[in-house]
């Protein structure tokens, strides 16, 4: 039996829970129903720990870890929901937030956005920090989809998917630190792209209104995420 | 094949005159090819030497040769003279006959460089007992120096196990700045299960004002190869990669040709020293990019992809290149392996601290006197770094304080100068070791302004994978930049502190982690500065442009 199939017994919240050695802390936390904030994890694509939002104590350790990249070990101690988490997390939201340009009441995915929700659930009322009001181009050249970077948080869920899921690596990732931004192929327009494949898996995958489809007006984007569980199933089935 | 070691010196390092003081002619004159004199013009020195000597007709009983880092950039392009010991400053090319017509008799005094001064006496050479004394173009005068020693010893007379014990033992600390006992990570890699493993050696030095990885590889290639050779014999690994930044054209090509030599003469390639251990060595280049030397992120760099860090555990040591173990050790901590092996760790751990062992290279730079490269023993002070060897500040300015680590590191304010230079009371202080940046600071710089630089430099450098850094450092250059316009208020401060917090704490890679240091100590030691930017809406140092209305009236 491999290492990783070993069972684990550790403490979350104080409650004992057990976990096979290949689970993470995040999978453990929400099977035992204790929430724990995301943004650019995703059931069923490769974890990369870049939202900070997932951040757990764990005793022992010298730092804080994601729980969506961090497996479970023997005799973990793990604290999902202290204080200091809670003014993290809140930091964290205010910065997604002042970063580019997040007002909902004239964005697609209004009442649909896992960014709106979380700020929600923490009560965030107003952001302290400035706003940096970044400008971006609105790419609406796809037949079916418009990408509006100004809504974007870089969680690299499109990325991913497209990759991962469709195989295209139609999205990838374009200069370094606040300048960093989504392209399509080379640097070109999406609707010029010649490796995307039109099946809008990135659009549904899209936390916030980056990612929409064509003619959806303000507050009817909603997204359609349950479709990638469904295909990692198969696609791991018939491995 | 049998490396060729006929003609090794004894024992080549031991005074002032060096394993290169035994040419065939009479008189030897070096000119230092390191980068920092080639751009003072040391290329011309060379070529008008070497042209004075065919002239004079005196090629019997001098040779012109280059040679490493001599040290002492501030005063290049720097020549020495052997096997009298005689140090030449500021040499042009004009100079080159008068040079000529010296040798054997009174020295020119006009250029001469004393050698009996602190800046030569107080340090105490291992990673640089070659530099300025062997031409790093040529590996004959490396194993005239005992190159390779260590290397035929490790695979001849030990095993790998005890190559670990020794590495261990000596308590050599990784020198890129996370201090790393480099013998309980080799253990690891040694231990940890994969039919392949490699050794990576990190040269992808990004400090603003560091130069110590670039100095080395360039003076001194083969020591690094050697480290790397046993790094792999000692681990298992038959596989090295040299990651470089490709912003350094002199030390790459030097390297290479280190790297060709040594497989001609087996000490690389296929069956190193006529043993069964086979070692090959590639170089990499890096687009410079400060966030690939992280070690996670220089590894992905090295697979061709983008080069962002991931979240570590898995370590390199389990999980590396392409998923194997992979020790990654920075160019300083591989260049001490053959001199710890060669020599024993007892003789290693005899220098230094308790809990640092060994010298430690810095790059001395910013407002001294001497600025260039020094290697000194742990446990010596900040302030004999400062005013023995760097020669104290230069005009009638006063130290502030000292810069260490670069921009993951911090200020150390004048009053804690006396403090020795180790891991852990640096670490104490608020900074770091670091990779061995060190900037000196007078009454003409403002505190403020120096921590807006490096964090302008992080938030250039931040690699956007993880918000904290992304955002965070954006915001605080933001922030500290009001600062020194004058236009921040003290809840702005507040923020400040608790984005530093953030920052530090919920970052992904080691970047983003420390980018708040400079910011953090700051505060700690200069408080006053931030607050008289604040406040009295003034700099004191008289650095920042803080525009008043008295002033717009005026």
């Amino acid at each position: 039996m491999s290492v990783l199939q070993e069972v684990k017994t550790l403490t979350i919240n104080g409650r004992e829970a057990s976990a096979r050695g290949d689970e993470t802390i995040l999978e453990i936390a929400r099977e035992h129903g204790i929430f724990v904030p995301t943004l650019c994890h995703l059931h069923g694509l490769s974890p990369v720990g870049g939202c900070r939002l997932c951040l757990v104590e764990v005793e022992g350790a010298n730092r804080l870890l994601p729980a969506c990249t961090t497996r479970v070990g023997e005799g973990m101690v793990i604290r999902t929901d202290s204080d200091r988490l809670k003014g993290y997390r809140r930091m964290i939201l205010e910065l997604f937030l002042s970063e580019r340009n997040h007002t909902c009441s004239v964005c697609v995915s209004n009442g649909y956005c896992e960014l709106q929700s979380l700020s929600r659930d923490a009560g965030i009322t107003h952001v302290r920090v400035p706003y940096r009001y970044q400008r971006y181009t609105v790419d609406a050249s796809h037949e079916l989809f418009v990408a509006d970077q100004n809504r974007c948080i870089m969680c690299t869920r499109c990325v991913r998917v497209c990759e991962e899921v469709e195989g295209a690596h139609t999205w990838d990732v374009q200069g370094r630190g606040i300048e960093a931004r989504l392209i399509s192929d080379m640097n070109e327009s999406w609707g010029d792209s010649d490796s995307c494949t039109s099946c809008g898996k990135c659009v549904q995958v899209c936390p916030t209104g980056a990612l929409s489809e064509k003619g959806k007006s303000v507050a009817e984007m909603s997204k359609r995420k349950q479709f990638l569980p469904y295909l990692t199933l198969m696609r791991d089935k018939w491995k | 094949m049998t490396p060729n070691n006929k003609g090794r010196a004894g024992n080549g390092n031991g005074g002032g005159n060096g394993p290169g003081s035994r040419p065939a002619a009479d008189h030897c004159v070096r000119v230092c090819k390191a980068a920092g004199c080639v751009s003072a013009g040391s290329e011309e020195v060379f070529a008008a030497l070497s042209d004075a000597l065919k002239q004079s007709g005196q090629s019997v009983n001098c040779e012109v040769k280059g040679a490493g880092c001599m040290g002492l950039c501030a005063a290049g392009p720097l020549v020495s003279v052997e096997p009298e010991g005689t140090w030449y400053r500021e040499v042009t090319a004009e100079d080159a006959p008068a040079i000529l017509n010296s040798l054997g008799g009174e020295i020119v005094e006009r250029l001469h460089l004393p050698t009996n001064t602190p800046f030569f006496e107080r340090q105490e050479r291992i990673v640089l007992e070659n530099m300025g004394r062997i031409d790093p173009e040529r590996l004959q005068e490396y194993l005239d120096a005992d190159g390779y020693a260590g290397l035929n010893k490790a695979l001849t007379e030990m095993g790998p196990a005890e190559v670990i014990d020794e590495i261990t033992q000596s308590g050599l600390r990784g020198r890129g700045g996370g201090g790393y006992s480099t013998g309980l990570k080799w253990g690891t890699v040694a231990k940890a299960v994969g039919e392949r493993k490699y050794v990576v050696c990190n040269a992808d030095e990004g400090d603003p004002g560091a130069f110590m990885d670039r100095c080395i590889l360039e003076s001194d290639p083969h020591r690094v190869l050697e480290g790397m050779a046993i790094a792999g014999y000692a681990t298992g690994a038959s596989q090295g990669y040299v990651y470089i930044r490709a912003e350094y054209p002199l030390a790459i090509s030097r390297l290479r040709s280190a790297i060709r030599q040594a497989e001609r003469e087996g000490y690389l390639g296929n069956r190193v020293c006529g043993t069964p251990f086979s070692f090959t060595v590639e170089v990499r280049l890096g687009a410079g990019a400060f966030v690939c030397g992280e070690e996670t992120a220089l590894i992905h760099s090295i697979e061709g992809q983008r080069g962002t860090p991931r979240s570590r555990p898995p370590y390199p040591a389990q999980q590396g290149l392409w998923g194997c173990p992979t020790l990654v050790n920075n160019v300083e901590t591989l260049a001490n392996i053959p001199s710890i092996v060669r020599k024993g760790s007892a003789w290693f751990a005899s220098i230094g601290t308790e809990h640092s062992k060994g010298t430690k290279v810095f790059a001395l730079a910013g407002r001294v006197n001497n600025t260039g490269l020094i290697e000194v023993p742990m446990g010596i002070s900040l302030r004999e770094i400062i005013f023995d060897i760097g020669g104290g500040i230069p005009g009638d300015h006063t130290c502030k304080g000292v810069q260490t680590g670069g921009p993951s590191g911090g200020c150390i304010p004048a009053d804690c100068l006396d403090q020795p230079v180790d891991y852990e009371s640096l670490a104490g202080l608020g900074s770091i070791m670091g990779s061995g940046g060190m900037i000196v600071v007078d009454d003409t710089s403002c505190m403020v302004d120096v921590a807006k630089y490096f964090m302008e430099f992080c938030m250039s450098e931040s690699c956007g994978k993880c918000v904290s850094c992304r955002a965070g450092t954006s915001q605080l250059f933001d922030l500290l930049d009001k600062i020194t316009k004058g236009e921040a208020s003290e809840a702005d401060l507040a923020l400040l502190e608790e984005l530093c917090d953030l920052v530090k704490h919920t970052s992904l890679c080691g970047l983003g982690q420390s980018a708040p240091n400079p910011v953090l100590s700051t505060l700690r030691y200069f408080r006053d500065e931030y607050l008289s930017h604040i406040v009295d809406k003034e700099c004191p140092a008289g650095v920042c442009s803080i525009h008043r209305d008295v002033e717009a009236a005026v």
